[in-house]
């Protein structure tokens, strides 16, 4: 069948600066950019673009230039042309649209519309440069008190394990198979030299990254994949996924052909064979079951770790989430509808879940009426790309954040949403070994420091700013932050007020 | 205080209902030149009827001053101590001990404040100190961390119903100290801790305490500028900010303590005052009932918990 899908993107190379390097040719892992034997010149099918700015790079005399291709449909507002070009192409393949990172669409970004306070005159504003700053973090359950002995002065509280963080940002769930070792190394890397975490996800942990160990949150998914008596015993932070933002209620799939002798390895399944995580846990149809879980996890390491229970962000979050503090969780984390992914139906990523700043205030109001916020952390994540939205979260009510997007920009990611085919051309979603090698996790993981630290930088100015030397006391603070252009309800839901008042 | 007469009647049923009164009357008042629209001031000198024999008496008090201060409007509790009074309204320092009669009270531990209203109107049961049960808490400064201290009370059964940041030391204070349990010197960790680089460097067992107080207290972390004194039945604690944005004297004489936000107000009260010093942040000074004051050095941040005033040294002025 003749594709009637045209072009997304027009490539433009400007023959006066263009030297036939073909470094573009070599870059591009979507065979956009070729070698014209004929007419020895180099040339662009601009049907195959995917829009990374890979060539656009990597180009040394600046010679090209990639162009959203913008068709003049007739003018719709409903039949817009990425509705029409969805059609075509699903009335040509059949199937599931699928797609790769976080929802695209344009839903109100709520850390768009909360703007955060600072002090003036009657409190002083406190100088980063000059004073401690603190944004030690610590992830796990808290008792109701502390018991001190009142002779010996001795302490008797035992805590639940914690573990600290010294930057309330970690990095989300990717798993080795939907991205290269090399960017899992990167991210890991980071994490230790930053003093935070780095997430397995559902692909288990790669031998040569056991040296970060202890910086590393296994997650055990509904495939199973990867999980075995030493990947717990590793881990610092033991993770239950339940769910994910961009792909709330149903379950992963790695395609075969991802799986290579490693990636096979590491999951504990066949070369080549998909790797198929279920929709639900298939022990886990209940909260009782998830207790279970929790508890069969604990037990299996002694005690000694947290355990975080990730899921979506959904229209009953609240009351879910009271129910997984109750089961036993230490953490629970909760991804919002703009998290990412390797790989989800394009509808579901579009159409499923709840933005997380509503989510993390939903929850932290809710287990607070409850008087059991103190029994688990919480970790927010789905779509925060700076400092800002950070702090903003944090002062909702959330502990920490987890980030994947910021993270895989940061290693060269130009969002092209396109993880799914496994050729991503900066080597970040891809297991191909001559695309895997295009990121040197030394360099990867410098980037993610980078970036870390200058969220760091930031956040502490901010919090100095508001007068505050501890990022535990913006936590929950929600009368530091005021509101923008937004109803009563969702002032009402976020527990803030509109700015001016 | 009651802001008009259905209030007042609101408040008296209620007490009936839950407390058996043995005396009630207005607070004996003069009239005083500048003190300008007075509330109407009434004390209760009252036994709860604890409803259940779980209940203690101190959980109920607070429970029900909670109640008057949410549910009746116009109607606020002062104070709610025993062998405590609080004194407190809008005027002069001069002025409001001249209105409520002070010459005609004796004490042995005296707490006073003036305040100039920065954030808040100032109003009557606005003003200094704050109360509940027998805790008094009078404070220079504000606190930034409030919408995290007062989340971190509400979960706990505190209503933050002054409009001012000050109240919520006081219901920590209850929290930390009468329910549970902590002595002063570690409540005083808790309102103003070392830093984790601090904790990190300590003795395993402190730095264990230490970790252990902020994890679970880091709520009740007083971040901003302070300086509070707070007092309670036969002991009194005055602590400043962990990186001292607002001054803090002490001072003594004899068995005497003098604490205070200017050294010139102890000279004032105590013209042949023995010694004064400036204690570090965060670091409490604090006086008890029939133990002697001693003046103390400054060494570094931290002062070990429970050490005496003697090891840690003496500062001659």
């Amino acid at each position: 069948m003749k594709s009637i899908l045209p072009p997304r993107f027009i490539v433009e190379r400007d023959l006066d600066r263009c030297i036939q390097c073909q470094v573009c040719v070599t870059q591009c892992g979507w065979d956009v950019h070729y070698f014209d034997e004929v007419d020895q010149v180099v040339r662009s099918r601009d049907e195959l673009c995917v829009g990374c700015h890979r060539c656009v790079a990597f180009c040394p005399t600046h010679a090209l230039t990639i162009r959203e291709r913008q068709l003049d449909y007739r003018r719709n507002a409903n039949w817009t042309p990425e509705v029409l070009e969805d059609i075509y192409k699903q009335s040509e393949m059949g199937g599931i649209i699928l797609t790769g990172m976080g929802n695209d669409k344009p839903y109100r970004n709520y850390w768009d519309n909360l703007v955060l306070n600072a002090s003036q005159v009657t409190n002083p504003s406190i100088d980063p440069l000059r004073e401690p700053m603190e944004m030690r973090t610590y992830l796990g359950a808290k008792p109701e008190r502390v018991e001190i002995d009142p002779e010996t002065m001795d302490l008797r509280t035992e805590l639940a394990p914690q573990v600290p963080i010294e930057v309330p940002v970690m990095f989300s769930a990717m798993s080795y198979g939907a991205i290269s070792l090399n960017a899992q190394e990167s991210l890991a890397r980071a994490a230790a030299a930053a003093g935070t975490m780095f997430n397995t996800g559902e692909g288990g942990l790669a031998r040569p990254l056991y040296k970060y160990k202890d910086h590393m949150i296994a997650q055990v998914a509904s495939g199973r994949f990867g999980v075995h008596p030493d990947y717990l015993e590793m881990a610092r932070i033991l993770e239950i996924k339940i769910g994910q933002g961009a792909k709330p209620g149903i379950g992963g799939h790695l395609p075969g052909e991802k799986v290579n002798e490693p990636v096979a390895a590491t999951r504990m399944i066949p070369v080549g064979t998909d790797a198929l995580s279920p929709a639900p846990q298939h022990d886990i149809y209940s909260i009782e079951d998830l207790a279970q879980l929790i508890h069969a996890l604990k037990e299996a390491t002694r005690y000694t770790k947290p355990v975080s229970v990730k899921i979506a962000a959904v229209h009953n979050v609240a009351a879910i989430a009271s129910g997984i503090a109750r089961a036993g969780a230490d953490i629970i984390a909760i991804d919002g509808l703009l998290g990412s992914t390797g790989a989800a139906p394009k509808i579901i990523r579009d159409n499923v879940g709840i933005p997380i700043a509503l989510a993390i205030a939903a929850v932290d109001t809710r287990l607070r009426e409850e008087g059991i916020r103190n029994r688990v952390s919480i970790v927010a994540a789905g779509g925060f790309r700076n400092s800002g939205d950070v702090l903003k979260a944090i002062a909702l009510g959330a502990d920490a954040v987890y980030i994947a997007t910021a993270a895989l920009v940061a290693l060269g990611c130009h969002v092209c949403q396109m993880c799914y085919t496994g050729r991503c051309s900066w080597g970040i979603a891809t297991t191909r070994p001559d695309l895997s090698k295009r990121i040197n996790p030394e360099i990867g993981a410098e980037r993610l420091t980078n970036l870390l630290r200058g969220w760091s930088l930031e956040i502490k100015e901010m919090l100095g700013g508001m007068g505050i030397n501890a990022l535990e006391s913006l936590r929950g603070n929600r009368l530091h932050l005021r509101a923008i252009g937004l109803t009563e309800a969702e002032m009402q839901v976020l527990g803030v007020k509109q700015a001016g008042m | 205080m009651t802001l008009h007469e259905r209030a007042r009647e609101q408040v008296e049923s209620f007490l009936h209902r839950h407390f058996e009164v043995v005396k009630g009357e207005r607070v004996p008042t003069r009239r005083t030149p500048g003190i300008v629209d007075p509330p109407d001031l009434h004390r209760y000198f009252v036994h709860p009827r604890l409803e259940s024999p779980g209940d203690v008496e101190d959980d109920f008090v607070v429970a029900r001053v909670m109640e008057i201060n949410s549910q009746i409007e116009g109607a606020f509790v002062f104070s709610s101590g025993k062998n405590m009074g609080v004194f407190k309204g809008v005027g002069y320092p001069e002025q409001i001990a001249e209105y409520f009669c002070l010459d005609s009270y004796e004490g042995y531990m005296w707490t006073g404040h003036n305040r100039f209203p920065t954030n808040t109107p100032g109003w009557w049961g606005g003003a200094h100190p704050f109360n509940i049960l027998d805790w008094t808490v009078v404070h220079n400064g504000e606190i930034s961390s409030y919408g995290t201290n007062m989340r971190f009370l509400e979960m706990r059964g505190y209503r933050c119903t002054m409009q001012t940041d000050t109240e919520v030391l006081a219901y920590a204070l209850d929290l930390l100290i009468r329910r549970h349990r902590l002595p002063i010197e570690i409540a005083a960790r808790v309102l103003a801790p070392p830093l984790w680089t601090e904790i990190d460097a300590m003795e395993p067992a402190e730095r264990r305490l230490h970790e252990t107080l902020r994890q679970v207290y880091g709520g009740l972390l007083m971040n901003g500028p302070f300086t509070i004194i707070a007092a309670h039945d036969g002991e009194m604690i005055a602590l400043g900010d962990r990186i001292r944005l607002r001054p803090l004297v002490a001072g003594v004489k004899g068995d005497r303590l003098y604490v205070s936000s200017e050294e010139s107000a102890i000279w004032l009260v105590c013209p042949d005052v023995e010694a004064t010093w400036v204690p570090v942040g965060g670091q409490p000074v604090i006086g008890r009932l029939g133990e002697t004051p001693r003046p103390l050095a400054v060494l570094g941040y931290v002062m070990p918990v429970g050490a005496s005033l003697d090891e840690v040294g003496v500062n001659a002025q």
